[in-house]
């Protein structure tokens, strides 16, 4: 049984009551958070107070949802009214939303508890968590390491158990490279199946909120109470549930590895995902080895594309309005540039400053121009593989968590960060959904992951594989935090 | 030598929509500074845009009006700039794949004056400076436009305020905006140059900005025109570059110079899907679309025989076409209608905004009326005047002026009677009428309409005197 399902039961029959359960969350959060970093803002008055409604409710007798009282964490580009929204940048120091995002409605209509605001990579920029201007979230499996990014603070949090589940957002696999990190689960949703509304943009076509949850189970309930259409999003279009068809047998199905996606992967990494496809094969999924020549310009069309579009989202931040703004200046032109040079962070002015280069006259037709032309090329290359598979199978990440510091280190091409992206990216590019599970560890006890890419809007089939290997593998490795239920 | 003109403009419309371009705020002129403002026009992190279906809608109309092409497949742009006013730092605009192109207006010397593109786009806020601080007004951000731009067709200022007087008739007819210069609901930029006579090369063109008037329109012109010809007179060369009008001085000053042209890094809007423009769509709208300027003015003209000055005038605005086309609804002279709108109602209107709400307090329907009682010889011509000034001043109907006797006019027996009368008074001219003057008989007619006080009707008093005369 998934957590969610174990914890609503626990709640229904009065063994604890929402307000103990929020209450021991809220005290481990304090515990540890020093330690990990988790999270950038707690708001334990919210929690008691949601907690306290689904109490008196259950108090009356009254049924409650399957979301109702469980405690959870939104990372902190998720807009959320009255309640700071930071990105992880000093340059929206003070800033509270008069708003909440479409997800948090959501969540707020099914009456979960919200723990607080979690740690991220500046403005999702990043893939460590280490841009965060408040300092990286660490590694629930071994804190020298990072929990990964920009989605860490989430997967740090669920995977020390100091939220039951989170949502992240993922624009080039910042919900999955650090699931696969903390050993936990994470989907990345197909492009438009969950409302972007109030989700701070980052890279607007990229951009998709979703679940990082302990098991798939947990990411299917979560999934399927925000994939819904919006009308404040015109990219927007909601999907099919993906619990009804979750326990089903995968007997048959085809998974196909592209061989592009196991080539610059650290050979522990790339055993372990093998040895998934060989219990799928046991399974009697059928296994199809293809060549995706395309996924090699993955990499460069996605940070062309998505700087491209960062560099125009971030340049509302010009003090004027909200959030920080430089203390001296000489004018309104020295303000802005004084506000943007003291709130950006060193990685988000280096996008911002490529995205302006390569949309700049001149220089359009031969970089923005041709990653959209590159764009629609990857698009076709994946339709094509799924007029043959029903999945694609490969890793999340090319390596384990890294050493904190080490992205950033003297040593370290900046180009590395980067490269540590090469498995996510490609979904986001073409709008794919993916999920990613545990599937092993390394020599040193650090989680390793692999994905499961489908086609657009069928979330229902890599979760349903996801879970069925899950049930058969078991490969959550437990840590020593949070809370024990 | 002589020089030519070369003009081309570009004119910012707000587009007349209930709400904003991408949220549901709403576009009212005025109100207190940022209240007819959400997360979405303040362009709050998170926010997205969401596509007004009306002001496409709009848009098509203003195309479909000015002859244009309508695509099939439209996109939004993002042009990116840094300005107070713009709180998203860019501007939603459309920049490869406008949703009008190749349109044109005719002017009345029978050239065309080719339309090159029409898109929407959204307006940014407003400063207010005051006592050395800046302040921002968000109420505008967000109001629909539509950008018209024109080839560099125009030859002569004259040319360029027909066409912006022909611009604003045909917005405000098919009621897409109510093209108020003053109140910056139309905003026009010119580009012009100047070359020798006879030249087909064009020359280095500045851009006037900052007119809000189109008598301001024909001064700037006209002094950037002068000033051109002077620089190249005196071995001079026009710069490219960003001109401000001055109203209190009548002159142009630089804004910014070719150099500082902004890199707007145009590209595609990521947060909104494609426009798409089924050709049904296209039919159904142009259906709709009311009786053109243009159109209204050569029925005016040709069928209804009205003067083509007074034709101007009656399609200036809406209100007074649709004011004329009622009351001169079945009748058998429309012209009668227009003489009495142009003569009696249009003095007394004052300004121009009079004329535009042209609110008089005779309706349409009872100056139909008057005119039908004339047509029909019921009301006479010399009291009609009269009787309009007193239905203006009262708002009452022709009715309430002439009485039952008038309206019926005489009875057979009292025009008999009148018509002998006179015949047996004027001798000398009956005989001259019998011997073949003609015109012996108006004197004839006169005696008569003297004794009914001008209540007889003139044809009928002809008939039975020449029936009494024999």
């Amino acid at each position: 049984m998934g957590q969610i399902k174990r914890i609503h039961e626990m709640l229904v029959s009065g063994e604890i009551t929402c307000t103990e359960l929020t209450q021991k969350y809220l005290n481990e959060i304090e515990n540890s958070n020093k330690e990990l970093n988790a999270y950038i803002t707690v708001t334990p008055e919210v929690a008691l107070a949601q907690a306290k409604a689904v109490d008196e409710k259950l108090a009356r007798g009254e049924e409650i949802g399957m979301l109702e009282g469980i405690p959870m964490t939104l990372k902190d580009n998720i807009s959320t009214k009255g309640i700071p929204t930071t990105c992880a940048s000093k340059i929206l120091t003070g800033y509270k939303p008069i708003y909440d995002a479409t997800v948090y409605e959501l969540l707020l209509k099914e009456g979960v508890v919200m723990l607080g605001k979690t740690n991220m990579d500046e403005f999702a920029m990043g893939s460590s968590c280490e841009t965060s201007y408040y300092g990286g979230a660490k590694n629930p499996h071994n804190t020298d390491h990072v929990a990964g990014g920009s989605s860490g603070g989430v997967a740090s949090a669920v995977g020390a158990n100091l939220a039951v589940y989170g949502l992240g957002s993922d624009t080039g696999g910042s919900i999955r490279q650090p699931a696969a990190f903390c050993g936990i689960v994470g989907l990345k949703p197909t492009y438009g199946a969950v409302s972007r509304y109030g989700l701070i943009a980052y890279a607007s076509s990229f951009d998709q909120i979703g679940p990082i949850t302990h098991d798939v189970e947990d990411a299917a309930i979560v999934f399927d109470a925000i994939a819904k259409y919006d009308d404040r999003d015109s990219t927007s279009q909601g999907s099919e549930p993906t619990l009804p068809t979750l326990y089903d047998d995968i007997k048959g199905k085809k998974i196909g590895i592209a061989n592009q996606y196991l080539k610059d992967v650290r050979e522990d990494v790339k055993a372990a995902v093998l040895d998934a496809a060989k219990v799928y094969e046991s399974m009697g999924a059928e296994i199809v080895y293809f060549d995706l020549p395309e996924l090699d310009f993955a990499l460069p069309c996605y940070y062309i594309l998505a700087m491209a579009e960062a560099s125009s989202n971030l340049g509302r931040y010009d003090g004027i309005r909200y959030g920080y703004k430089a203390e001296h200046y000489n004018g309104t032109h020295d303000m802005i540039c004084r506000t943007r040079s003291e709130g950006f962070g060193k990685e988000v002015q280096r996008r911002i400053l490529m995205g302006t280069y390569v949309l700049s006259a001149g220089y359009y037709d031969a970089y923005y121009k041709k990653a959209v032309n590159l764009r629609g090329a990857i698009v076709e290359a994946f339709d094509r593989a799924f007029e043959k598979v029903d999945v694609i199978l490969a890793p999340t990440a090319p390596v384990t968590a890294f050493k904190n510091g080490y992205l950033f280190g003297e040593e370290t091409d900046q180009l590395e960060q980067y490269l540590s992206d090469i498995c996510t990216v490609p979904v986001n590019t073409a709008g794919l959904p993916g999920v990613s599970i545990p599937c092993g560890a390394d020599s040193e006890g650090l989680p390793i992951g692999m994905q499961l890419i489908g086609k657009k809007f069928d979330e229902k089939t890599i979760l349903n594989l996801a879970y069925q290997y899950e049930q058969a593998e078991h490969k959550t490795i437990e840590t020593k935090w949070g809370v024990k239920l | 030598m002589k020089y030519e003109l070369v003009a081309g403009f570009e004119t910012h419309v707000e587009l007349s929509t209930k709400t904003k371009i991408f949220c549901s705020c709403t576009t009212a002129f005025g109100g207190d500074p940022n209240t007819h403002c959400c997360p979405v026009c303040i362009g709050l992190p998170g926010t997205l845009p969401k596509q007004n279906e009306k002001v496409v809608e709009y848009a098509i109309m203003a195309g479909l009006a000015t002859n244009c092409e309508i695509a099939e497949i439209a996109k939004m742009d993002r042009k990116n700039y840094c300005y107070p006013d713009l709180p998203k730092a860019y501007q939603i605009s459309q920049y490869d794949k406008p949703l009008c192109e190749h349109g044109y207006i005719e002017l009345s010397n029978g050239r065309r004056i080719r339309i090159l593109r029409i898109h929407i786009e959204e307006d940014a806020g407003k400063l207010i400076h005051n006592h050395g601080d800046t302040y921002v007004d968000y109420n505008r951000g967000g109001v629909p436009l539509i950008e018209i731009v024109t080839e560099p067709d125009f030859r002569s200022i004259d040319e360029a305020k027909e066409y912006v007087e022909r611009l604003q008739q045909i917005m405000r007819c098919i009621g897409v905006s109510d093209c108020r210069m003053q109140e910056g609901s139309m905003r026009c930029d010119v580009n012009i140059s100047v070359r020798p006579e006879g030249s087909d090369k064009l020359g280095t063109r500045t851009e006037i900005k900052n007119m809000n008037s189109i008598t301001n329109i024909a001064k700037a012109m006209e002094y950037e025109y002068e000033r051109q010809c002077d620089l190249i007179e005196s071995g001079g060369a026009v710069v490219q570059e960003t001109l401000r009008y001055d109203d209190a001085t009548g002159t142009t000053s630089s804004m910014r110079s070719k150099e500082d042209a902004h890199d707007y890094r145009y590209f595609r809007e990521p947060d909104l899907v494609t426009i798409a423009v089924p050709r049904e769509r296209v039919k159904e709208i142009e259906a709709r679309l009311p009786e053109l300027p243009e159109q209204k003015l050569r029925r005016y003209i040709e069928e209804y025989d009205i003067p083509e000055k007074d034709a101007a005038l009656l399609t200036r605005y809406r209100s007074i076409s649709e004011y004329f086309d009622k009351a001169s609804e079945g009748l058998k002279a429309p012209k009668t209608a227009s003489n009495f709108i142009i003569g009696q109602i249009f003095r007394r209107l004052e300004t121009e905004a009079d004329k535009e709400a042209f609110e008089v307090k005779t309706s349409a329907e009872q100056l139909g009326e008057m005119c039908r009682l004339l047509e029909s010889g019921k009301l006479k011509n010399n009291l009609a005047k009269k009787t309009l000034e007193q239905m203006l001043d009262t708002g009452k109907s022709v009715t309430d002026f002439i009485s039952e006797s008038d309206m019926a006019g005489l009875d057979d027996a009292t025009l008999t009677e009148y018509c002998q009368n006179a015949i047996n008074a004027m001798s000398a001219a009956v005989n001259d009428y019998k011997s073949g003057k003609e015109k012996a008989l108006m004197a004839i007619l006169g005696n008569v309409m003297k004794q009914s006080r001008g209540r007889a009707d003139a044809a009928a008093v002809t008939k039975k005197l020449k029936e009494l005369i024999g």
